[in-house]
């Protein structure tokens, strides 16, 4: 193995582009310090707590007494940890925010990054929807900081398709399906496992056209059943918005997270000069509990690369 | 111009592609009368080969493409929005060996594994582990055909429309894996981004 090689989905940063960086992330530093988030950092190498991982870990090693240490994949996870643990005792609402490294696996060569800069927030302790207000008004704060101009915030719905399957009984094998075929995006894989569900005609049309709806305001208005409870909970936020950041959402009923834990709202951030999300983030009302202290919570995190690369488009005028 | 930008595949789906294009209302005249250049900015159209469609589209270059779901299955890693299925440029993904006794499968009874070639290895490959068969998978980049005639292979994995060119070589279908269909997949940010331009013309694809 060649010495002067690096493994691939890793790089170097060099002066020119690290002062870059490091500018943006100081600006949205200091957003996040005014809003009364502090700062923490956590270890990389972790136990392996195979039931809470977002996503599996993809690299492990061993300790001196053989017991599993992977690199973080997340940090979120270890966040609900410091605030169930080393918290335990403080009031909430509690705040925190963080400029880390999250290690991945990637697919051969796809120019994935198995390590990659994340600058995030959590909010702990503050349910719906003045908590997942103020995450939101805080991460466009953080966008604006950085620089970027056109970004938007699609806002779905964890629990809105699985609650709606539920509501049908849709046996639970078949729903798996069904929800495996949302995630990838395969409209047409939907289409086939939705009508194999053997439902009424009229779920299956609304099974269908959910993961269609997306676009201002207006498309939280005349739903019902369990579409409009979900969409009385978007309702309820957009509200406590101001418009600055009211006018930079999407409601998107079809979006969905492949990660375990969110429970609730669901957020990702688009910009129209990059073709890949540059950050995401949602609710996990149910993920502290699992470290004994059972809270509400919310956060996102931004891809800095990404957000690095966005910003640049802009500055470029786009493709 | 309905400020979409359009991946479209040269090859066997162009004709039906354009076509289909036509119909809604993309004039596509510039595009049929010129097969040497790649972009056409009145229409929004880029033309490209099938297997590339979705590499412009997962990142942003194309908003969305049109490509085969062959294509597609081989390139099951890309984060891409699958939305129709158009229904033309019906193939199907086969398991095919030379006429006569089935070399593969006297090659799995007594050498435990069986040679494939196939210019689909992930396909292939993904076959023959669902179906608990050992297989070694050789990719070639055309006339999979020759394989199995000079014994490069027992076997190839390929798509096939009508089954003459498997005819003509002395080879028969021993197994459909797939039927494959032309798709019109989309760009996960334009799908949220550019929501009115892209419903509109799904729109206009389901009256035709």
């Amino acid at each position: 193995m060649a010495v002067d090689r690096i493994p691939s989905g890793t790089r170097d940063v060099l002066p020119d582009e690290m002062r870059e960086l490091r500018a943006m992330t100081d600006r949205i530093r200091g957003v996040f310090e005014r809003a009364g988030y502090g700062e923490v950092y956590t270890p990389a190498l972790e136990y392996e707590r195979r039931e809470l991982a977002a996503t599996l870990p993809a690299y492990r090693t061993f300790d001196e007494q053989g017991q599993v240490l992977v690199l973080r994949s997340d940090m979120t996870v270890p966040i609900a940890r410091i605030a169930a643990t080393r918290y335990a005792h403080v009031d909430p609402p509690l705040r925190f925010c963080y400029f880390a490294h999250a290690y991945r696996g990637v697919r051969p060569q796809r120019g994935q990054s198995r390590e990659f800069l994340q600058a995030g927030a959590e909010l702990v302790g503050a349910p719906a929807p003045a908590g997942t207000a103020e995450a939101l008004t805080l991460l466009c704060d953080a966008l604006d900081a950085a620089g970027l101009k056109t970004y938007q915030v699609g806002v779905g719905d964890a629990s809105l398709y699985p609650g709606l399957l539920a509501a049908m009984e849709a046996a639970a094998g078949a729903r798996d399906l069904v929800l495996a075929a949302l995630v990838r995006g395969d409209f047409v894989g939907l289409e086939r496992e939705v009508r194999a569900l053997g439902l009424a005609q009229d779920e299956v049309e609304l099974l269908l056209e959910v993961p269609r709806i997306r676009g201002g305001p207006e498309v939280l208005e005349g739903l019902s059943g369990a579409l409009e409870q979900a969409a009385a909970g978007m309702r309820a936020t957009h509200a406590l918005l101001e418009p600055r950041v009211a006018d930079r959402l999407i409601f998107d009923l079809g979006l969905v997270r492949s990660l375990g834990y969110y429970t609730g709202a669901v957020f990702q951030v688009y910009d129209p000069a990059h073709g890949v999300p540059i950050g995401s983030g949602g609710r996990y009302d149910d993920l502290l509990g699992r470290f004994g202290r059972p809270l509400p919570a919310v956060g996102f995190a931004l891809n800095v690369e990404r957000l690095h690369i966005a910003l640049t488009e802009e500055e470029r005028g786009g493709r | 111009m309905n400020g979409l930008r359009i991946a479209v595949p040269r090859g066997a789906l162009f004709a039906k592609t354009v076509e289909l294009l036509d119909r809604i209302g993309i004039d596509t005249r510039e595009v049929r009368e010129n097969d040497r250049k790649l972009l056409f900015e009145d229409s929004g159209i880029v033309t490209m080969r099938p297997s590339d469609v979705p590499t412009y589209v997962e990142a942003g270059a194309a908003d969305i493409g049109i490509t085969g779901k062959d294509v597609l299955m081989e390139q099951s890693e890309r984060e891409v929005y699958e939305l129709v299925d158009l229904g033309y440029g019906e193939c199907t993904m086969v398991l095919a060996t030379a006429a006569g006794e089935d070399r593969a499968t006297e090659a799995l009874r007594r050498l435990g594994v069986v040679r494939i070639a196939t210019k689909y290895p992930r396909v292939a490959a993904r076959h023959f582990v669902e179906t608990g068969r050992q297989a070694e998978i050789v990719e070639v980049k055309g006339s999979v055909e020759l394989a199995p005639l000079t014994g490069l292979a027992e076997g190839i994995v390929d798509l096939t429309a009508t089954g003459t060119t498997l005819r003509e070589n002395g080879l028969v279908v021993r197994e459909e894996i797939a039927r494959c269909t032309a798709r019109l997949i989309a760009n996960r940010v334009a799908h949220k981004l550019k929501a009115r331009e892209i419903d509109a013309l799904l729109e206009r694809i389901d009256a035709v």
